[in-house]
């Protein structure tokens, strides 16, 4: 507590400081005001969005389409919504979808944190023959975008018989190339050989070192990574849409572009849909935004 | 593959035998769903490139005819024409706005700070295909938000309403200001980071010095920002080229919109997609995918040369 007041204390008699060397206090409340303008706009900008998906998931067809456009509840908004909420699971296997996403999106990174940590561990700390080739021809496939593979995946997953299945679309997203680096990036800084070493003479095998000592502590990167990847998953369209094609192993993006694709759009029942794959995710960001942020920021700028 | 893990278990008197096995134990399950799963795929989509092929019958080597088709197709300049637009803007908006924003952040006394950041990064979490979705609602040219509101500044705009959002020139700056909304707060995060990790004793010397604020700006902050400048620039090439959800979800390929012609959100990803599974023609659909690789590549390379000092 004293330590706090003592900063606050140090923090005024700065401002003050710099007020006097700088302008006078009407300018910084311009300034300051200045400042916040555009950021609160953008704030507007964003979230409106999300606020109109609400409302919109609590109208009819139209009164969406209605004039004025709808942009706050009414009385009944919930009879609404869950009348939205009947067209959309009679339209679609909605939660079979939701389910669906969740289920890829937590394969894609288990499966993906442990490959690719597995491997960085290998590259990382191993010197062996090859080594070197290996790991530049991943770097090289690092440079290439996913639109060149987009047709080969639906031909092999075809020929696979794999269309319509889960692991269609978490097994080639497993082994991605930019994992690998980054956390072979972060064995190589934070983990000393002699540590490594120490484990091996007091009798640790080589997979032991890994899963005790290594993955232990690379848990920052793993975290950076994982998130990444989920959320990349989670969002992820243009795969889905081409190896997803039976209407019950759609994840939720397709099952929604879908239904935006029909003749007869019922678009109260699709806001039910965005509002319930939207929401969830947000509201957990909510409580972890800082932690969220700072992940995706360190594993973004590692690249 | 399991058999192999055991052996790394096991003790006994063979260990260097045992570390020098290991690290390609560790590696191949990675690498030899990497080399199924991505390299693999490269080559075969080069392969392809160069064949006739409807995805049934039988493959027939044709040359480079495909590439000679494309580039004699007007829908491939159209769309090429449409993706490079889009791209101009959205990119400079993103990025302006984002350092922008990065810049007011980063001051001293911005207060709310962490809620800030929140809001800027929440479009990144958010499905572009939901996102697209609720924004062709509110572009909608008879009942739209933004054509409603903008019916009370028909006396100060000099505009014909209703707006047609999804026509004409307008598909650029509708499409792309989708992507402004989703990637301008995570770019003011990048840029955010970059700042923070300019170290203050420079700017402190700077000061002593009598810098002006422009002198700051100009030869400290941006030469020290230019590798965080060089890597959102080129994540944003990488994504606009192959814009791919908002064009699709907001007119679809099924829409006249999208026919041949009055067409502007037919962009290269599309126009991929169309090849491969509307026209059965993979060979041309890989073709695409080679000519907005070697796209992707020369804009790299002009923005390396920008940004990127040796």
């Amino acid at each position: 507590m004293s330590q706090g007041k003592i900063q606050t204390g140090a923090n005024i008699k700065l401002e003050e400081r710099y007020k006097i060397k700088e302008s006078s206090p009407v300018m910084e409340v311009i300034k300051s005001i200045l400042l916040y303008i555009p950021l609160l706009f953008w704030a507007f900008i964003i979230c409106f969005p999300f606020w109109y998906m609400l409302v919109a998931s609590t109208r009819t067809q139209g009164e969406i389409f209605g004039f004025p456009p709808p942009l706050t509840f009414k009385p009944d908004f919930l009879e609404q919504f869950l009348k939205n909420y009947q067209s959309l699971v009679s339209k679609t296997y909605f939660w079979r979808n939701l389910w669906n996403s969740i289920y890829i999106s937590s394969m894609t990174t288990l499966l993906g944190t442990f490959l690719c940590s597995l491997g960085g561990y290998g590259f990382g700390m191993y010197r062996f023959k090859g080594r070197n080739t290996l790991f530049s021809l991943m770097l090289f496939t690092l440079m290439v975008p996913q639109t060149i593979n987009i047709v080969p995946y639906f031909i092999m997953m075809s020929t696979f018989g794999w269309i319509s299945t889960a692991r269609a679309m978490y097994l080639p997203a497993a082994a991605s190339a930019f994992g690998i680096f980054l956390m072979r990036q972060y064995i190589v800084a934070s983990i000393p050989v002699d540590l490594v070493e120490a484990a091996r003479v007091d009798g640790c095998s080589e997979f032991g070192i890994y899963w005790r000592i290594v993955l232990p502590l690379i848990s920052p990167v793993i975290g950076s990574y994982g998130i990444i990847t989920f959320l990349n998953q989670w969002n992820n369209y243009m795969t889905a849409l081409i190896v997803l094609k039976d209407p019950k192993s759609l994840t939720v993006p397709v099952a929604l572009g879908s239904l935006k694709g029909l003749q007869n759009v019922d678009y109260g029942a699709i806001m039910v849909g965005t509002v319930i794959s939207v929401f969830p995710l947000l509201l957990m960001f909510v409580f972890m935004s800082k932690m969220i942020i700072s992940k995706v920021t360190e594993g973004a700028l590692k690249e | 593959m399991a058999v192999k893990k055991r052996a790394g278990f096991s003790g006994g008197g063979w260990s260097g035998f045992k570390r020098k096995i290991a690290p390609y134990v560790f590696i191949s399950p990675f690498y030899i769903s990497f080399l199924t799963f991505s390299t693999f795929p490269i080559f075969y989509s080069l392969f392809l490139s160069f064949q006739k092929w409807n995805g049934i019958g039988e493959m027939l080597f044709v040359g480079f005819q495909n590439y000679v088709a494309i580039f004699k197709d007007q829908l491939f300049w159209k769309s090429l024409i449409n993706t490079l637009g889009m791209f101009l803007w959205t990119v400079v908006p993103q990025h302006i706005l984002g350092m922008c924003f990065a810049f007011i952040l980063n001051q001293g006394f911005v207060k709310f700070k962490e809620f800030f950041k929140g809001v800027m990064f929440v479009p990144y979490l958010t499905s572009s295909v939901a996102i697209a979705i609720v924004f062709s609602v509110i572009y909608g040219t008879q009942y739209g938000i933004i054509n409603y509101f903008l019916r009370f500044l028909q006396p100060i705009l000099p505009i014909n309403l209703p707006v047609e959002w999804l026509r004409g020139y307008k598909t650029w700056f509708t499409l792309s200001s989708l992507t402004t909304w989703r990637w301008t707060g995570w770019n003011a995060i990048i840029y955010l980071a970059g700042l923070q990790a300019i170290p203050n004793s420079l700017y402190e010397a700077a000061r002593i010095d009598g810098a002006t604020w422009w002198q700051v700006f100009t030869r400290i902050t941006v030469p020290l920002l230019k590798p965080v400048i060089y890597f959102a620039t080129t994540m944003t090439i990488i994504g606009n080229m192959q814009l791919f959800d908002e064009p699709m979800i907001m007119i679809g390929l099924q829409n006249r919109l999208m026919e041949l012609g009055g067409n502007m959100g037919m962009t290269l990803a599309v126009y991929l997609y169309a090849w491969a599974f509307n026209w059965s023609a993979f060979g041309m659909a890989a073709a695409t995918s080679y000519i907005i690789f070697i796209l992707i590549m020369i804009l790299s390379y002009i923005n390396r040369r920008i940004f990127k000092e040796e």
